[in-house]
């Protein structure tokens, strides 16, 4: 932006502590944006964005340092109050109310009441119709109750609350982790225009595309501390600034594909959302999956991984046919499954990260049926030593790890069951840029060792610089094999979007 | 359409709308379920009472059947409030105990006297239940200890107002509460009703829904969460009390120990009724209906001439076959969702 210089900060953080345990979440923190500006906030997780943005919208309160509102000093103790200071947040946690109807929870601060001061339901339904309707939603019926309708949707709602409150300062803190293209689209529009009437908009973001599409400032932070805000910032050099040392490249070169022996033959495997879906994954093999979400790779993954039940085909591990009934069949038969959502799906949280890892091998890992704690301690180092998991220790809660370390605690467990399928299910969705460098580098390594993987990502660049061929499902079947030259992330997009007749 | 539109529209061609029909069978299921349960337990009554009377229930039957649930359905409204708010409030049998106990020494046959009364028992009743709501809102203390604690202190005091059952209620205050003429109770069923659907369109009843949906979140949304907590074990409270009335208008005296049932009772009630011990989703309409299904089940149990002593074992078979049921209604009713 240029005529900023004179212009009182929309929002300023000025020396902003804060400290969660003994942990220092953000240490003497500056930031401010302007109105009528898109700041986005890039580090990585745990560089204290969040915790920022709790302050800033009055959710926590900082031990130290002062929150200016339009160069007013507040002293939010709630985020009621910061609502009342014009300042507005979508947290990443969502914060609608599950068991009530969409349109209950968009008028929730500002009731529609009838003569009798009760709350009209019909009149609320309306209001809530036009809210949505005025900002182009049209798919999402007001008289839904927030459980019924999909993650995505519950965002758009979210978000939409949060931008029908006439806001001066928007803050989203990672808006787009579980949105659509289209949707993230409309999100960008919805923004502009805000911006254009004066809104400061903050947000977070692991997506560099989606930054450089929309900030005018970026600001990066490390360590609990701001490092520096720029108004151009390409992403090799974000990523040496967020993590304070120098990455090369953020995708590790493709390992040496050996003489192919398919490892998985999946013929035909049909059952809810998969319509017949066929592939082969070799041995030392990153196989990508592409596509848009809701096209069948989750429950396909599911299925190979037997949490999901096939109706139909068949699928042989090294030549034999195997069943895989369920989850304990699979990881029998070497079938690891890592999902995006580690937090509901594998790891139990409120154990250490020892107990996690050796989940799988209780018994290999026992005499006489007691837990040798020193083997178990020599298994988990190697293991937490050969995946780089940062964590205060084999001791630590794995609840306390950043995602991108969760991901990494659950892949251990694999490897130590000496399972030789990886099932890798957008394991980088929420994962910050130095932390996806790692997962990228160890996806080679144990494809190098002779694991087969197979990789689905809802970021095509991934798949086009880690993959050695890709698979593009659309509509529960494979619709796509892209390889060699073809293997682009436009060509995998175009192939995700593509209708029949078109091809 | 406004040009703020044009900033970018999500819309499919299709307004994504379900039919009324379907839309209010699925959000109205639980209840929808409880009703279904409460119609089949009255249709096996009537069954068992025609093969063993042969004839119909009649006027009799109604009347002491509503008088019989009355105090139960106070209670049990009161503990839906509680339970929405993600609490649970066991207190509720001693809050009954002291009202009966207190009635049954003060009433005198007077409409002074009564209305003074009343009132009084409901404003201990209230009391009571901020008490609860202080030491769980404010104390920040788990629910089910504080009311567990609180529920031993309550009895023990109604014990000291009425240490043998007796004292005397005036048989007009018995007319207006529990009266045996006819089913005239069926009024108190309606505006128990009538108050909770009001009640939801409150801003505390939202409060109270938003903070059994999610407390983080309501707190987020500007709710007043310690006020609203803090209400629902008020309002409880004063619809024990209420219950306790009931209960001594329909036994025509006192006795400092018949509450006691009504804690475990109550909590049964709200479950066949559909509200959630999980806090956020049910209504005191449920707790109403799942009271009746109770006395249905008692009535049923007493003319299949069922010994007395077994009736708590088949109220726990009735239950389990309840709560089998509706989770499994709710599952094949998500799976064709």
């Amino acid at each position: 932006m240029a005529a900023t210089a004179g212009l009182v900060p929309a929002v300023e953080g000025i020396g902003l502590s804060r400290s969660y345990g003994g942990v220092r979440a953000l240490n003497n923190a500056m930031f401010s944006a302007l109105p009528g500006e898109v700041h986005a906030l890039v580090g990585e997780n745990g560089a204290g964005k969040s915790t920022l943005i709790k302050i800033l919208g009055g959710r926590v309160r900082a031990d130290t340092g002062t929150v200016r509102i339009m160069g007013e000093q507040m002293s939010f103790s709630s985020p009621h109050e910061a609502h009342r200071a014009g300042a507005r947040t979508v947290f990443q946690e969502l914060t609608l109310l599950p068991w009530m109807t969409v349109a209950e929870n968009l008028l929730l601060g500002r009731p529609v009441r009838n003569r009798l001061a009760l709350i009209d339901r019909a009149g609320t339904e309306r209001a809530a119709d036009q809210m949505l309707g005025t900002l182009g939603v049209t798919h999402i019926d007001p008289r839904a109750l927030v459980e019924e309708i999909s993650l995505a949707e519950r965002q758009v709602v979210e978000i939409v609350r949060a931008i029908t409150q006439d806001a001066k300062i928007l803050f989203l803190d990672e808006p787009t982790s579980s949105l659509v293209e289209r949707e993230v689209e409309w999100l960008f529009g919805q923004i502009r225009r805000l911006r254009a009437a004066g809104t400061s908009i903050i947000f977070t973001s692991h997506r560099w595309h989606e930054i450089r599409n929309i900030a005018d400032r970026i600001t990066v932070f490390r360590a609990g501390k701001e490092v520096g805000t720029y108004t151009e910032l390409d992403e090799d050099h974000a990523v040496t600034l967020m993590t304070d040392r120098r990455v090369d490249a953020l995708y590790p070169a493709r390992s040496v594909l050996q003489a192919p022996t398919p490892a998985l033959e999946v013929r035909r495997l049909t059952g809810a959302g998969v319509a017949g879906a066929s592939l082969t994954l070799h041995k030392g093999e990153v196989l990508g999956m592409g596509g848009l979400a809701g096209h069948g790779h989750r429950e396909l993954f599911f299925m190979l991984f037997g949490a999901a039940r096939a109706t139909g085909g068949a699928v042989t591990l090294d030549g034999r046919p195997v069943r895989l009934s369920n989850p304990r069949a699979a990881i029998r038969a070497g079938i690891a499954l890592v999902p995006e959502d580690r937090k509901s799906e594998g790891l139990l949280l409120s154990i250490g990260v020892r107990e996690n890892l050796t989940l799988s091998i209780l018994r290999r890992v026992s005499r006489w049926g007691v837990i040798a704690k020193r083997q178990e301690q020599v298994l988990c180092r190697h293991m937490s030593d050969r995946l780089k998991i940062r964590a205060a220790g084999l001791g630590a809660r794995v609840g306390a790890l950043s995602g991108g370390n969760q991901q990494k605690v659950l892949l251990g467990r694999w490897l130590l069951a000496d399972c030789r399928i990886l099932l890798l299910y957008d394991v980088t969705r929420g994962v910050d840029v130095a932390t996806k460098h790692e997962i990228y580098d160890l996806i080679m390594r144990l494809a190098g060792q002779g694991k087969a993987i197979l990789f689905y990502s809802s970021e095509a660049e991934e798949l086009a610089h880690l993959a050695h061929r890709v698979l593009v499902m659309r509509e529960g079947r494979i619709a796509a094999e892209l390889s060699g030259e073809a293997l682009t992330a436009e060509r995998i997009v175009a192939a995700a979007v593509r209708d029949h007749h078109a091809v | 359409m406004p040009s703020e539109a044009l900033a970018g529209s999500l819309a499919p061609a299709v307004k994504a709308r379900r039919r009324p029909l379907a839309h209010l069978l699925m959000q109205n299921a639980p209840v929808l379920l409880s009703l279904l349960m409460l119609a089949v337990s009255l249709f096996l009554y009537v069954a068992i009472f025609l093969a063993t009377q042969h004839h119909l229930p009649g006027g009799f039957e109604i009347t002491t059947t509503v008088n019989n649930t009355m105090p139960l359905a106070a209670a049990a409204a009161g503990q839906s409030l509680v339970v929405l708010t993600r609490g649970i409030d066991l207190s509720v049998g001693g809050i009954i105990d002291m009202s009966n106990a207190i009635a049954a020494v003060t009433l005198q046959d007077s409409a002074g006297s009564m209305i003074l009364a009343t009132m009084m028992i409901l404003l201990i009743g209230a009391a009571a239940g901020l008490v609860n709501g202080l030491l769980v809102a404010v104390g920040r203390l788990q629910p089910i200890l504080v009311t567990l604690a609180t529920l031993s202190i309550y009895q023990g005091i109604a014990i000291r107002i009425l240490p043998q059952p007796g004292g005397s209620i005036p048989q007009s205050y018995t007319a207006i509460l529990a009266n045996t003429n006819g089913p005239w109770s069926l009024v108190y069923v309606v505006l128990l009703c009538a108050l909770w659907w009001a009640f939801r369109r409150s801003g505390l009843g939202v409060a109270i829904l938003a903070i059994g949906n999610d407390p983080v979140a309501a707190s987020s949304n500007g709710i007043n969460v310690l006020r609203a907590r803090i209400m629902a074990y008020v309002l409880a409270g004063i619809l024990a009390a209420a219950g306790g009335l009931f209960l001594a208008a329909s036994a025509t005296g006192g006795d400092a120990t018949t509450g006691d049932s009504f804690t475990l009772r109550s909590i049964v009630a709200i479950v066949l009724g559909g509200v959630s011990l999980f806090g956020g989703r049910g209504s005191a309409i449920g707790g109403v209906i799942g009271a009746f299904i109770i006395t249905m089940i008692v009535n049923l149990l007493f003319f299949a001439h069922v010994n007395q002593l077994y009736e708590s074992f088949f109220e726990g078979v009735f239950l389990l076959i309840a709560v089998v049921a509706a989770s499994g209604i709710g599952y094949l009713a998500r799976r064709r969702a």
